[in-house]
């Protein structure tokens, strides 16, 4: 186990080293370097002395070679200093720790509805292949893949000011704004998180009941599966000891590709319901090319979902023995 | 593989029993792929559907009825019915649409459109109207459908009184063109890149895993959202197209070269590619009349699966105002509107339109994908 926890290590550590150079293209590529933007971005009222322009431009090297300029950024980001949002006149830091945990706090309970709900109706699309349920969920499915979040937020919002009256969007509803913490402001905040949860994990529970399903008809049609039933396994236990077993684990290490998704669909999500997380601050950070910020926003995106893949995946090869090391 | 194909073959149904027919024939692969794409009857009718909107954009001033850009005093006006009974009941063998009757309502002041039931347009095919060019070429003015006099909404009308529909057609040109040129360009980014990485492997190839996966770690739409950063604001429709094209092909073609690697990997030690080295054939050659049309057939299949990710991400990105911008006309453009909880609740007819195109285009596009996976292996059962 230990070698190959730090055989994956490495690994990680070069994908991070890789992330970080594409973020730090992200920050080069607009025209212009971002201390001439922040100047440009002042109001008329303000005084920037040329100490001040010169003091930032050392900070971050502006005026040295990409690779030096680089080198400093990431000693930068990694002594946790992720330089200023222009925009918003603060540290990129403090704009992110108050809006990463809500991504968190969103994507993570995501992630556990989709396989919550796909594995069980993966399991009985397999066992009951061409049923009238197992056409829904098929039907179910494709609609799920083929409607984008922001679409599924906006028809969302449509149906429920339309046909229940309600309102969609924000955290809370109006009537707990600005009320103090109470149950009743927490469950109001569950509920509006709960419909997020739904528009996002839609296409990932969609994607991935097509995975399970179609590992474990793979499964279903293996001889071993004969051999246990004739002799005299209830139909039960066998499906969910041996075949379930062995499918689901390349179900779960698609969580790589998942978690990326998830946190896509919550960013874009967020933005169409209002909901404060990083994702309307990538967008307003895009808008007016506050490129430090809307980079780090990149950079810690990733980073979490790279921890994120490698913690599965050495739950996995904890969980799977068959996977060698 | 060889293409062998006997002339007759070629241009004979399937046999009834596939086993006995193989046997005593030689048929192209392609062959055998299209008849086991043909039974997949969603596959094709998704096809077909593509076929016929990708035609539609090609011939898009002769489709729609207005120019997309020409504004009239109907504003916000809902989609019309066709109508073949009017109102005492006489049956019309030409159907027709009603004319708008508009008031408004007092306490919000918004139109409200109702039929008025004694303005009748005949809706006639291959009417004059606004004039166009075709292909940018030919100058005409005829209409596939249309009224003679009065006006037709089959979509309803936007803000300004544009038509809907004709803004959804025009709006396909860019929104489809975006899928096809952009898969094009990871096609060869991911071959060329897949490649280098299978043929050569070692260090360059764990270099460029490593790259690959980095990308896909990093969740899509910030990245694209940064990336589109850079586009500048003031640049002309045509250079905004081609970057925000670029952007999109820059993250897709990974899981092309993820295929195409794997595939270079496992044909490199095939027995035919031996035997051709071992007859003295070129790499090039080797690359080119072995291993290349070999992995073609999982190239496509990804690559129909990809064109809606581009769509989508198309669309995604106009929708939040950092990729494509009005005048251009994309159904990203058009969902725009859909950022006002009033268009939204009041006018769905503005957002439900290009929603639906993006979703049937994506749904084909998914089904044509799955049809060709299943085929892309003829010898499978």
């Amino acid at each position: 186990m230990l070698p190959y926890v730090a055989k994956r290590s490495v690994q990680m550590l070069v994908t991070v080293f890789v992330i970080s150079i594409i973020a730090f293209i992200v920050i080069q590529l607009p025209p212009g370097d971002f201390v001439n933007s922040y100047l440009a971005t002042l109001s008329g009222g303000q005084i920037v002395t040329q100490d001040a322009v010169a003091a930032l431009r050392a900070q971050f090297g502006l005026d040295d070679n990409l690779a030096v300029q680089y080198f400093k950024w990431i000693t930068n980001l990694l002594q946790g200093n992720m330089g200023i949002s222009f925009q918003y006149q603060r540290t990129v830091i403090d704009l992110l720790s108050e809006r990463l945990p809500l991504t968190l706090a969103i994507t993570i309970p995501t992630a556990f509805f989709v396989y919550a709900v796909s594995i069980p109706i993966g399991i009985y699309s397999a066992v009951r292949q061409y049923s009238p349920l197992d056409y829904v969920f098929s039907l179910v499915g494709f609609i799920g893949l083929a409607v984008p979040n922001f679409l599924f937020a906006i028809i969302m919002i449509y149906v429920t000011s339309r046909y229940f009256g309600g309102n969609v969007g924000g955290l809370f509803s109006p009537q707990y704004e600005l009320a103090p913490w109470s149950i009743g402001k927490v469950l109001d905040m569950m509920q509006n998180m709960s419909i997020a949860i739904l528009i996002i994990g839609t296409s990932g529970t969609a994607a991935t009941i097509r995975v399970m399903r179609g590992m474990l008809l793979d499964e279903l049609s293996q001889a071993y599966v004969e051999t246990a039933r004739a002799k005299g396994l209830s139909e039960w236990r066998l499906i969910m000891k041996y075949p379930v077993r062995v499918a689901i684990s390349p179900v779960l290490s698609t969580i790589g590709f998942t978690l990326p998704a998830l946190i896509s669909g919550t960013e874009i999500t967020a933005t169409v319901l209002n909901l404060p997380t990083t994702g309307p601050l990538l967008l307003n950070a895009v808008r007016s090319q506050d490129m430090f910020l809307a980079a780090s926003i990149i950079f810690v995106l990733s980073i979490l979902t790279v921890i994120g893949t490698f913690i599965s995946d050495l739950l996995l090869v904890w969980a799977d023995p068959r996977i060698k090391l | 593989m060889t293409q062998m194909v006997d002339e007759r073959v070629a241009n004979m149904p399937p046999p009834a029993d596939a086993a006995e027919g193989v046997s005593n024939r030689i048929i192209s692969p392609t062959r055998l792929m299209w008849w086991k794409f043909k039974k997949h009857k969603l596959a094709v009718a998704s096809g077909i559907f593509l076929i016929l909107a990708y035609l539609a954009t090609i011939f898009a001033g002769f489709v729609s009825p207005y120019d997309p850009a020409s504004r009239s005093n109907n504003l916000y006006a809902p989609p019309q019915g066709i109508h073949f009974k009017d109102a005492e009941g006489n049956f019309h063998l030409q159907p027709f649409v009603y004319g708008y009757e508009m008031t408004r309502d007092l306490d919000t002041l918004r139109p409200v459109y109702t039929t008025d039931t004694d303005e009748i347009y005949p809706l006639r095919l291959f009417v004059q109207g606004e004039s166009y060019r075709l292909f940018g070429l030919f100058d005409a003015d005829i209409h596939l459908f249309g009224v003679e006099d009065g006006y037709v909404h089959l979509a309803g009308t936007d803000d300004f009184g544009r038509d809907m529909l004709s803004r959804l057609v025009y709006g396909a040109q860019i929104s489809l063109s975006v899928g096809i040129i952009s898969v094009l360009l990871s096609l060869v980014l991911g071959l060329v890149i897949g490649g280098i990485s299978g043929l050569y492997g070692g260090m360059i190839d764990s270099f460029i895993q490593r790259v690959i996966e980095a990308i896909i770690a990093i969740p899509t739409i910030p990245l694209w959202l940064g990336l589109a950063a850079a586009v500048p604001r003031d640049w002309p429709p045509v250079y905004q197209y081609f970057a925000i094209l670029a952007v999109l092909s820059l993250i897709s073609w990974t899981s092309t070269a993820r295929v195409a690697r794997g595939r270079f990997l496992a044909l490199r030690e095939q027995d035919f590619v031996t035997a051709a080295k071992v007859y003295g054939a070129s790499q090039p050659r080797i690359i080119r009349k072995h291993l290349v049309p070999n992995l073609m057939s999982y190239v496509i299949v990804t690559l129909t699966l990809a064109v809606p990710n581009i769509i989508i991400g198309e669309t995604a990105l106009s929708f939040l105002g950092v990729g494509l911008k009005p005048p251009t006309v994309s159904w990203g453009v058009l969902l725009q509107e859909a950022q006002s909880v009033q268009i939204v609740q009041f006018y769905p007819w503005i957002w439900i339109g290009p929603a639906l195109c993006v979703i049937l285009v994506v749904l084909a596009f998914n089904f044509v994908g799955d049809g060709a996976r299943d085929a892309a292996d003829p010898f499978s059962r």
